[in-house]
């Protein structure tokens, strides 16, 4: 009796972590959609709203020393591999106390102090570095794993079926996590492939292939640690599915409407990965006066990145050509 | 060369550099197709695979993209590797890794991340190769920030190169001829290394400066020499590496003779040759004694046809007939 009080203790201790991670990937992504809006903020960005359980279930498993290869929507997997929000905002904002100086930006990121090996302004490219990560990672020993981030707009490239064929054929600890988010850019799934089973394809490699709704911070958070497991065990890798959603368009400024229904947004909002976990943690008997807590210390802690951002030097123009080789 | 000792070829040169800094070296990973117990197509990891076995020479399909974004992170990662495109015509499948990735990792990551990776491929017209195997493009390579160029031009030169580019920070492009690798030349047997950036002297003289690299280098001097015959003294200079490149010593040359000849395997415009003529003309306008010249590929796909192959190229009868049109020319100082 006291192990399975003992048991749901832990689980909710666990739900209430994911939960505020969650809440700190969305309120950051919407407080860089504000300052963008705002024309505070330089360059251009993807935002991750909608997909918060997929960074989050997968990244929660990893060790320090595990890798990260993320994408071009790749805020949330930096956040979720424990890089700061400030240090990431600093980033977007071009400043020197963002991970990469301020010479990368939102789909240059880099942070290998936190395992956090880059985003991406490459679709599918990520894919081939990861899988060169994993085979780094075999031949050290270390047990260290890779997990490489992609969406399912990267599945028809030629960089995808090459590193997951490496991959497979070399068995090596990583895990190809694919956010199915049904649109690259504008282009639905089911209008750029025959076989809209991401999943499925692993078949293909001699891999084994999972599909997990990605909406559900629980079912990626064992999913994922039963791949993550296996490629340090010596398993060989796993390609995972996540069928997740974007609330928002392809980068700060699409609509995203001209290409999917106003109703199809808002079915997916219904399965919203933050409400869902919260409702999940009241229904295990969490009180809301703790989840406000948890809220907003997760608002603090936004604030806080936005006022180190802010604040943070500029680089200076001498220094343009540091860093070349 | 005029040192003694053992005379080896350029494709065991290469071998010998990897040996070596295999041995060294014990992270050092080498990537690609057929390099494996086969030794590569042009026998350049002969024997390597007996030694280092199959986690160290990893033989690869067909798959240049894939080997090369496995390189690229594998580097990334803090594993020192090689892939080897064999061809470097097939290092197009897998450019984006190369230019997008690798070139530029340091600097998107403010020099956190390095990717210490070599790419490797043999180059140039070769017995009628073909448009599909005979291209150069290392001017492509050179105008990306970030990557290095190698273009050894001797065994000598190829193995001291190989090793200092096996022992840097981040991603080099290490350009061999494929017409190249069975010419033999004298190598020592104590190690030694050639730094990135050190043009060679290929021979001298004071009536004009002949800059080549790669095969190039060999019809340059072969017409340097027919040259002294008629008594006109060509200096050769072969920059080994065109990033980084020795300006101060092919300026230096062209102060001193006042003439510039480039000769180069690609095509003319905005070439390797074009930059260098660049250089003259910013750095040594006033001692220029006559128009700096390029001696290049013709602007075609490479021919089959021997006798067309033979056409695009530059040829020693090509090099001496500029040169003579050149010192005909009355010089802006006499």
């Amino acid at each position: 009796m006291t192990e399975r009080v003992l048991a749901e203790q832990i689980n909710q201790d666990l739900l209430l972590k994911y939960y505020k991670k969650m809440l700190e990937l969305r309120l950051f992504e919407l407080k860089v959609q504000e300052l963008y809006r705002n024309a505070r903020l330089p360059g251009f960005v993807h935002l991750y709203v909608g997909e918060e359980a997929v960074a989050v279930g997968v990244c929660s498993n990893l060790e320090a020393g595990d890798l990260v290869f993320s994408t071009h929507r790749g805020h949330g997997h930096a956040l979720a591999k424990g890089v700061p929000p400030g240090v990431v905002l600093a980033e977007l904002w071009g400043k020197t106390t963002g991970c990469s100086g301020g010479r990368g930006g939102s789909m240059h990121m880099y942070a290998p102090e936190y395992g956090f090996m880059g985003t991406n302004g490459i679709v599918g490219a990520p894919i081939p570095l990861a899988t060169g990560g994993a085979l780094s990672a075999k031949l050290r020993k270390k047990g260290q794993v890779v997990v490489s981030f992609f969406g399912e707009g990267a599945v028809n490239s030629g960089s995808f079926h090459e590193a997951v064929n490496f991959g497979a054929v070399w068995n090596l600890p990583v895990v190809y996590v694919c956010e199915n988010n049904l649109y690259a850019t504008e282009m639905a799934f089911s209008r750029a492939t025959k076989n809209t089973s991401v999943a499925s394809r692993a078949a293909a490699y001699g891999m084994l292939g999972v599909e997990v709704d990605g909406q559900d911070v629980e079912a990626v958070d064992a999913t994922a640690e039963a791949a993550i497991r296996r490629a340090r065990e010596g398993g060989g890798p796993t390609l995972v599915e996540c069928k997740t959603y974007r609330y928002v368009g392809h980068h700060e400024g699409d609509p995203g409407t001209d290409y999917r229904t106003r109703d199809e947004v808002q079915q997916w909002k219904q399965q919203d990965p933050v409400r869902l976990c919260r409702k999940r943690l009241l229904d295990h008997g969490v009180d809301e006066g703790k989840l406000q807590a948890a809220d907003q210390e997760v608002e603090q802690l936004i604030d806080q990145a936005v006022e180190f951002a802010e604040n943070s030097p500029e680089p200076s123009a001498d220094s343009v050509n540091e860093h070349v080789f | 060369m005029s040192e003694p000792g053992r005379v080896i070829t350029y494709a065991d040169a290469g071998v010998e550099a990897l040996r070596e800094e295999m041995r060294r070296d014990d992270s050092i990973v080498y990537i690609g197709q057929g390099i494996g117990p086969r030794g590569g197509n042009f026998r350049q990891t002969r024997g390597l695979w007996k030694e280092f076995g199959d986690d160290r020479l990893r033989d690869t399909g067909i798959c240049e993209l894939g080997a090369t974004g496995v390189a690229i992170g594998a580097a990334m990662a803090g594993t020192r590797t090689i892939v080897d495109e064999v061809f470097l015509d097939f290092a197009l499948e897998a450019i984006t890794q190369i230019v997008q990735q690798a070139a530029n990792i340091s600097y998107m990551s403010n020099g956190k991340i390095k990717a210490p990776v070599l790419i490797r491929g043999a180059m140039g017209s070769v017995r009628s190769a073909g448009a599909h195997h005979s291209h150069t493009f290392y001017n492509w390579f050179a105008n990306t920030p970030g990557l290095k160029v190698v273009l050894p031009a001797t065994p000598y030169d190829l193995k001291g190169l190989f090793k200092s580019a096996l022992r840097e920070p981040g991603p080099v492009v290490f350009v061999e001829h494929k017409s190249l690798y069975n010419t033999k030349g004298a190598v020592p047997e104590e190690e030694y290394l050639i730094p990135l950036g050190d043009a060679r002297i290929v021979r001298e003289g004071k009536d004009l400066t002949i800059v080549a690299m790669s095969r190039m280098v060999d019809l340059a001097a072969k017409a340097a020499a027919s040259l002294a015959q008629e008594g006109i003294s060509a200096e050769v200079i072969d920059p080994r590496t065109i990033v980084p490149l020795d300006r101060k010593k092919i300026t230096d040359s062209i102060k001193k003779t006042g003439r510039l000849v480039v000769i180069d395997e690609s095509p003319s415009s905005c070439s390797f040759a074009a930059e260098l003529l660049a250089i003259a003309v910013e750095d040594c306008f006033d001692e220029l004694r006559s128009i700096p010249k390029r001696i290049c590929s013709l602007a075609v796909p490479n021919p089959f046809s021997p006798v067309l192959e033979n056409q695009m190229i530059p040829s020693v009868d090509r090099i001496v007939s500029e040169v003579h049109n050149m010192m005909k020319q009355s010089g802006r100082k006499s």
